[in-house]
């Protein structure tokens, strides 16, 4: 979220669509009422289903699974169309008046240098044109007809309100009345915020969904504003922090990246990544990516990381493919190719697509370890539930090793939340038998590892022999010195450059991030966390709730990173003098001298706002309408279908999917056709339970006690399906058995002249926990993810549905 | 009574609770020292508190834990009752489904208790020590890696990467633990590294 | 819309873990089942409502959820039944229940989906209570609240008949009578309801009756300005208005809402059915003797008549208004 969640109140127009808040994040949804109580805001839904966020919108729309680029490709082309645009801050806040290169293009649903046999584009014309000073040219008239401007204008063109309705099965004039809503906010005193969650990333194009309202969101000068933002409803409690501190195949904490191959030493690697100015006088703050590297090498192999041996850079793997993500690991597992697989509080039996596959590759394994409080069924993948998980046991060689971890009640620790928050926990519960501290069990194998490579060295000892371990007991860090260990402090005393004074003294906790040094005097496990846990003490703990004059910040209250910010880009709040474009509404100002206000300004705090563009962080010093090759699939977003769709792309029909997002050959075989499977699935999680958790909860499994889906009466009455009565939903790769809920709340679709059926699948049953035993809608969805982030398609598949007299036996 | 009446600093919300007001009014404050013979009696007296977050949604309501026995104090201590943190800037108090029943997740029947093994091609569970899993678990992977890690690639250039083990990490596990988990598994030269962000 | 100034707090307070003094209790009972001439108390309580805005509630269940924790009930995990209410009734171990109603609106065209709380209205004047044979089964404070002791109860389930709302239910366990106690145990240390607490969106408050009225008429007034022009607060007239309350938008259709009762009153036939007659009743249908279970407060001596129990047995057998004449047709 580039807001926090209380920051909603400040809103006058909410648009939930691509989530559904109200039942997945009910206490966040609080917010929204307040709005409307308060503000008299409005709330849309945009959804297939008429959600129970839908239940208390002031407007509801539905959509076809999978069609939400037209959806918002139309809604900025009536934006343009009708001049709702803040336009002193597409000007001079977004990159609408830079230039692009004369050699891009779009044709045919693709953009230019695309290359069918590498599925991938060559983006080289995804440029801006850079002048002989280096900097990227721009006509500020927004006239020229290479500029980002005229070129938007030109690729939404087609999306007219006939188009959207063709394709989302969105009726045109309810496509229309909430573009005119949303439209409203393009004045500089209203604000909409986009609240999104799984809805738009599980697509094999998710995050050109997001981008698509992001740019919405930048016409009308929505973001960086008091109730505006592109609010990302994270799921889980932390999986913000494991995000942030660089928990996969290619990151680093921080946002930082793990090399590649062609990266071959240190230098190559910081060429790659200068971040160089593209406009006069910007900041690009990512220009420090040299000293928050550094801090982190230091971090992580302390005295062993020196200048010499460029920072231990060599200890850090080298990637060979973009990554190694939890898609390829079961491709490769069910190619033989992993024999060792972890699993810490996660459940892929249920949580990955094609469980079949699934299955098969956990059972080539030698190894699987499983910790995790509650008995999963990914431990269990290897006993047979009938058919519920029809596996013949003795044939599976797999060791399963199930370790008892502590849960929340039992543990101590920070959680990031949706908004950046770090809020510290303490126990309160003693462990149950012999479960405990996944920090514990972390440190007991990895000192074990050590010893053994310590006493009979190895392959390439040294990253493991030199990882810096100094805590008080190796055998179980306390969660304090780990939090301080991330914050980062002093190796050596920490100059002031321009004065030479000493700002840090050796070994003292950093306050924040600008104290980090790239020479080797400082460490910093995660550099975004500085300034989390000082030497004024655990600032995560903080507890002070008051919120001077009612604006939603609470800055005293735990931490939020970075810097203590609540509000991502808040720079963009205040005009080209610094001040509030709303000021009914400020955040931050100038005051002709520095910048203060009710947050942490997002920029220098002696930074003109004449001379220095609002986005600190971009190169440009503005935000990108037009994101050049940053995204493997386009620098705009275009209209694609999902893999399994009832319709071909109406742009190119030999287009299937994203035409970049990766797919692996024994999947596209898995794919299936609406001849064979005529109805839209998708599939959702309900405000009774969390996730595959709280089935083990005897509570939550009584509010919503089994395994059903969600049908039209019109579905129902073709297909002869009773309400409560039981039905086989089949597609490509596996079937389920589940009973049917036949609502009016879903209706059947016009698209492109056909009918269109959704079927609704929810998602936390399995053969373990208190609930009755069900399915998961990974029996049935495709192996393919998003291009850019390879976030699985479980928001559109295909299916088919009959009756079922009888519950299925093995 | 010692009851903080007054948040401080917080914003009227729309929807009422007690109301500050509507206490005194109801005669709260002025009450006779007598037991109410019908009403059940009150079960939170004499627990003890403890500030914590659910841990599902990332909403990240503030929480606290009412147990019998003080961890702090060294003391073993039994969950009784969770409810929302009144003081949270963000969930003022309230709960949703998952998170006001808490207290039932902690106390699942299929919470797990004890280490346990599945050997190959078995049909069962069988209990096993810490030691015995951790060193097991140990020797696993420093066989494996000095068997698969790949130290350069053809060009000779540094690569340090070891792909035949995997780590899931978590979704719900604290930074504490993540970072621990980051410097263990990185040191390794494990890449086939992954969270729960994209389901 | 931002006047802000009359707009109550949330939960103020969290739950209290030191040793509290209720500050109700049973001198503030102002009626006893089964009992004449209850003392009435020296002071009169300020009169408490749960409010219950339905265009606000999301269907969550958090209500649900939180009333099974603070009371420690166990509800039975069931199976789905192609609905959204689970469990799919009220039960003894089910004290509150969301009911969802697809409602299509006539003049819009425009679905809506209704969701209501359903659970004890706790009425001012409350049909179990009366219809209550079992002395001190069942009470009613100052305040409000009507609440069922469970050692007097003896499960005959005459208050299911009282109710006009369809909300108590008898264990087939221990054969007592169960429903919302509006958490007596937290109001009586200042709390509000454990439903209350939890309510995500507040659509469920909680307060004095006259804050939670006044709270409504600015609920009323948003709703009307979104073009629901029927909005109202359901406190129905018939059963002396309810210590639960609803703001419904469509306050002219109750009905739609799962058949909330249009004009809820207590069934003649229990308004005609005297206090003492209902002990006699259960002599007659041999329901053990009650006064056994009945101590303290409670035990006062009730006289039964021949009249009582000749009236009981026209009730319970029979099934009419005792003091009906049966040749001119039981009441409707």
């Amino acid at each position: 979220m580039t807001n926090p969640w209380t920051d909603i109140k400040n809103t006058d127009l909410v648009i939930v669509m691509g989530g559904n808040a109200a039942e997945a994040h009910p206490c966040g949804f609080k917010w929204v009422t307040e709005a409307k109580a308060h503000r008299g805001a409005k709330l849309v839904v945009v959804d297939p289903r008429y959600t129970r966020t839908a239940s208390v919108a002031d407007y509801y729309a539905p959509i076809r699974p999978g069609s939400d680029i037209a959806f918002l490709m139309g809604a900025i082309r009536w934006c343009m169309e009708n001049d709702k645009v803040q336009w002193d801050y597409v000007r001079d806040y977004t990159n609408a008046s830079f230039l692009v290169r004369e050699d891009f293009g779009w044709q045919d649903g693709l953009f230019s240098g695309y290359d069918e046999e590498k599925r991938d584009f060559d983006k080289e014309s995804w440029d801006y044109q850079i002048g002989d000073d280096g900097f990227a040219l721009t006509d500020p008239t927004l006239e020229n007809p290479r500029c980002v401007w005229q070129m938007l204008k030109k690729h939404v063109d087609v999306y007219t309100p006939e188009f959207v309705e063709n394709i989302t099965g969105t009726p045109r004039d309810k496509f229309l009345d909430i573009c005119g809503m949303i439209g409203e906010c393009s004045a500089v005193d209203k604000t909409m915020t986009s609240m999104y969650a799984l809805g738009w990333t599980q697509h094999s194009k998710g995050a050109q969904n997001i981008r698509g309202m992001a740019m919405l969101q930048l016409i009308l000068g929505n973001i960086g504003v008091r109730g505006g933002g592109m609010n990302a409803l994270r799921g889980h409690s932390n999986i913000q922090g494991l995000t942030d501190i660089g928990l996969m195949s290619n990151l680093i904490p921080g946002y930082l990246n793990i090399p590649t191959e062609s990266e071959v030493d240190w230098q190559t690697y910081l060429s790659t990544r200068s971040f160089t100015p593209l406009r006069p006088g910007q900041t690009s703050y990512w220009q420090n990516y040299p000293t928050f590297m550094v801090s982190f090498l230091k971090a992580m192999w302390g005295d062993a990381a020196t200048e010499e041996n460029d920072w231990a850079f060599d200890y850090l793997p080298k990637l060979d493919v973009p990554a190694y993500d939890i898609l390829r690991m079961f491709e490769l597992m069910n190619n033989d190719r992993v024999n060792l697989y972890f699993c810490q509080g996660f459940n892929p039996l249920l949580s990955i697509p094609n469980r079949e596959k699934v299955t098969t590759g956990l059972s080539k394994l030698k190894m699987l370890v499983v910790m995790d409080p509650l008995s999963t069924e990914t431990s269990h993948f290897w006993q047979n539930h009938g058919a519920h998980n029809d596996v013949d046991t003795a044939s599976i060689q797999t060791e399963v090793l199930e370790l008892p971890t502590t849960c929340f009640a039992e543990d101590e620790g920070a959680l990031v939340n949706s908004g950046r928050w770090l809020q510290w926990h303490w126990p309160g519960a003693t462990p149950p038998g012999e479960a405990k501290h996944d920090t514990w069990i972390m440190a007991q194998i990895w000192t074990r590892v050590r010893e053994l490579y310590r006493t009979e060295g190895g392959a390439f000892p040294d990253p493991i022999v030199n990882l810096s371990w100094d805590y008080a007991d190796p055998g179980e860090p306390h969660p304090s010195e780990l939090a301080r260990e991330m914050n980062g402090r002093a190796l050596s005393d920490v100059t002031d450059p321009a004065t030479g004074a000493v700002i840090v003294q050796a070994g003292q906790q950093v306050s924040g991030f600008g104290q980090l040094r790239g020479d080797g005097s400082t460490m910093a496990g995660c550099w975004i966390y500085a300034g989390s846990w000082t030497e004024e003490g655990n600032m995560m703990a903080r507890r002070d709730n008051s919120d001077p004059d009612d604006v939603g910040m609470y800055l005293n209250w735990a931490f939020a990173w970075p810097a203590n910010r609540r509000v991502l880009y808040n720079r963009a709040s205040a005009d080209l003098q610094g001040q509030p474009w709303d000021a009914t509404r400020p955040l931050v100002q100038w005051d002709g001298e520095r910048w203060g206000g009710y947050d942490v300004p997002d920029i220098a705090p002696t930074a003109n706002p004449s001379e220095v563009g609002p986005f600190i962080m971009n190169q440009e010093g503005v935000s990108r309408l037009f994101t050049r090759g940053m995204m493997r699939d386009g620098p705009f977003p275009t209209h694609m279908e999902p893999f399994e769709s009832p319709m071909a792309n109406v742009f190119n029909p030999r287009m299937r999917g994203n035409p970049v997002a990766r797919i692996f050959e024994s999947d596209v075989a898995r794919l299936g056709g609406s001849d064979e499977f005529p109805f839209v699935a998708t599939s959702y999680r309900l405000t009774e339970h969390f996730h595959y958790w709280t089935k083990h909860n005897p509570v939550n499994a009584a509010l919503q006690p089994e395994f059903f889906v969600e049908i039209s009466e019109e579905l129902a009455a073709e297909r002869g399906i009773t309400k409560g009565g039981r039905v086989r939903v089949w597609g490509a790769r596996g079937q389920v058995w589940a009973k049917a809920v036949v609502t009016k709340r879903i209706k059947p679709m016009t698209c492109d002249g056909k009918t269109v059926h959704v079927v609704g699948i929810p998602l936390h049953w399995g053969f373990m926990g208190a609930a009755k035993k069900g399915w998961g809608p990974n029996s049935l969805t495709p192996f393919v993810g998003d291009a850019n982030t390879d976030t699985p398609e479980f928001k559109a598949f295909l299916v088919n549905i009959e009756p079922a007299a009888e519950e299925p036996v093995a | 009574m010692n009851i903080d009446l007054s948040r401080r600093g917080f914003l009227r919300l729309a929807g009422a609770g007690v109301a500050a007001t509507s206490l005194g009014a109801m005669g709260f404050g002025s009450a006779e020292a007598a037991e109410a013979a019908q009403v059940r009696a009150y079960k939170l007296a004499t627990t003890t508190e403890t500030r914590n977050t659910c841990p599902y949604c990332s909403v990240a309501c503030g929480i606290i834990m009412y147990s019998r026995g003080d961890v702090k104090a060294g003391e073993t201590a039994e969950l009784m009752h969770i409810e929302g943190d009144a003081d949270h800037p963000t969930n003022r108090g309230t709960l949703c489904p998952k998170g006001a029943a808490l207290k039932d997740f902690v106390h699942a029947p299929t919470r797990l208790t004890h280490p346990r093994i599945r050997r190959a091609g078995s049909d069962q569970f069988e209990e096993i020590s810490w030691d015995e899993a951790l060193d097991k678990i140990a020797r696993e992977l420093k066989d494996d890696r000095d068997a698969n890690f790949i130290a350069t690639n053809d060009e000779g250039t540094p690569v340090n990467r070891w792909t035949t083990a995997g780590f899931l990490a978590a979704s719900a596990t604290t930074n504490e633990t993540a970072w621990l988990t980051y410097k263990t598994v990185r040191s390794m030269g494990i890449v086939g590294f992954d969270n729960q962000a994209r389901v | 819309m931002n006047d802000m100034a009359n707009s109550p707090t949330t939960a103020v307070s969290n739950p209290p873990v030191q040793p509290t003094e209720a500050y109700f209790n049973a001198g503030d009972i102002v009626r006893i089942s089964a009992t004449r001439n209850v003392p009435q108390p020296d002071r009169q309580l300020e009169k408490l409502a749960k409010l219950i805005d339905v265009s606000k509630c999301i269907g969550c269940k958090a209500c649900q959820s939180a009333c099974v924790e603070w009371n420690d009930t166990h509800p039975e995990i069931e199976e789905n039944v192609g609905v959204y209410e689970n469990p799919h009734d009220l039960t003894p171990n089910m004290f509150t229940l969301m009911r969802f109603a697809e409602w299509e609106n006539p003049a819009t065209n425009d679905l809506e989906w209704l969701i209501r709380k359903d659970g004890c209205m706790h009425c001012e004047d409350p049909g179990c209570l009366k219809a209550c044979p079992a002395p001190g089964a069942i009470v009613q404070y100052s305040n409000g609240i009507v609440d069922f002791v469970k050692d007097n109860c003896i499960g005959c389930g005459y208050c299911v008949t009282g109710c006009p709302f369809d909300i108590p239910r008898i264990s087939q366990v221990d054969h007592k009578s169960y429903k919302c106690t509006l958490c007596s145990d937290r109001v009586a240390v200042g709390q509000g309801p454990a439903c209350a607490k939890a309510c995500p969106t507040q659509a469920i408050v909680f307060g004095t009756k006259a804050d939670m009225q006044a709270h409504a008429e600015t609920r009323i007034e948003d709703l009307k300005s979104r073009g629901y022009e029927n909005a109202g607060l359901y406190d129905p007239a018939g059963v002396g208005g309810t210590h639960v309350m609803y703001v419904l938008h469509h306050a002219d259709k109750p009905g739609i809402y799962n058949e909330l009762p249009e004009n809820p009153r207590i069934s003649p036939i229990v308004e005609g059915w005297k206090g003492v007659t209902k002990t006699a009743g259960l002599a007659v249908i041999g329901l053990a003797a009650v006064g056994a279970t009945l101590h303290g407060l409670f035990s006062r001596g009730n006289e039964v008549e021949e009249h009582d129990t000749e009236a009981a047995k026209t009730l319970v057998v029979e099934g009419r208004d005792p003091d009906e004449d049966p040749h001119k047709g039981g009441p409707a």
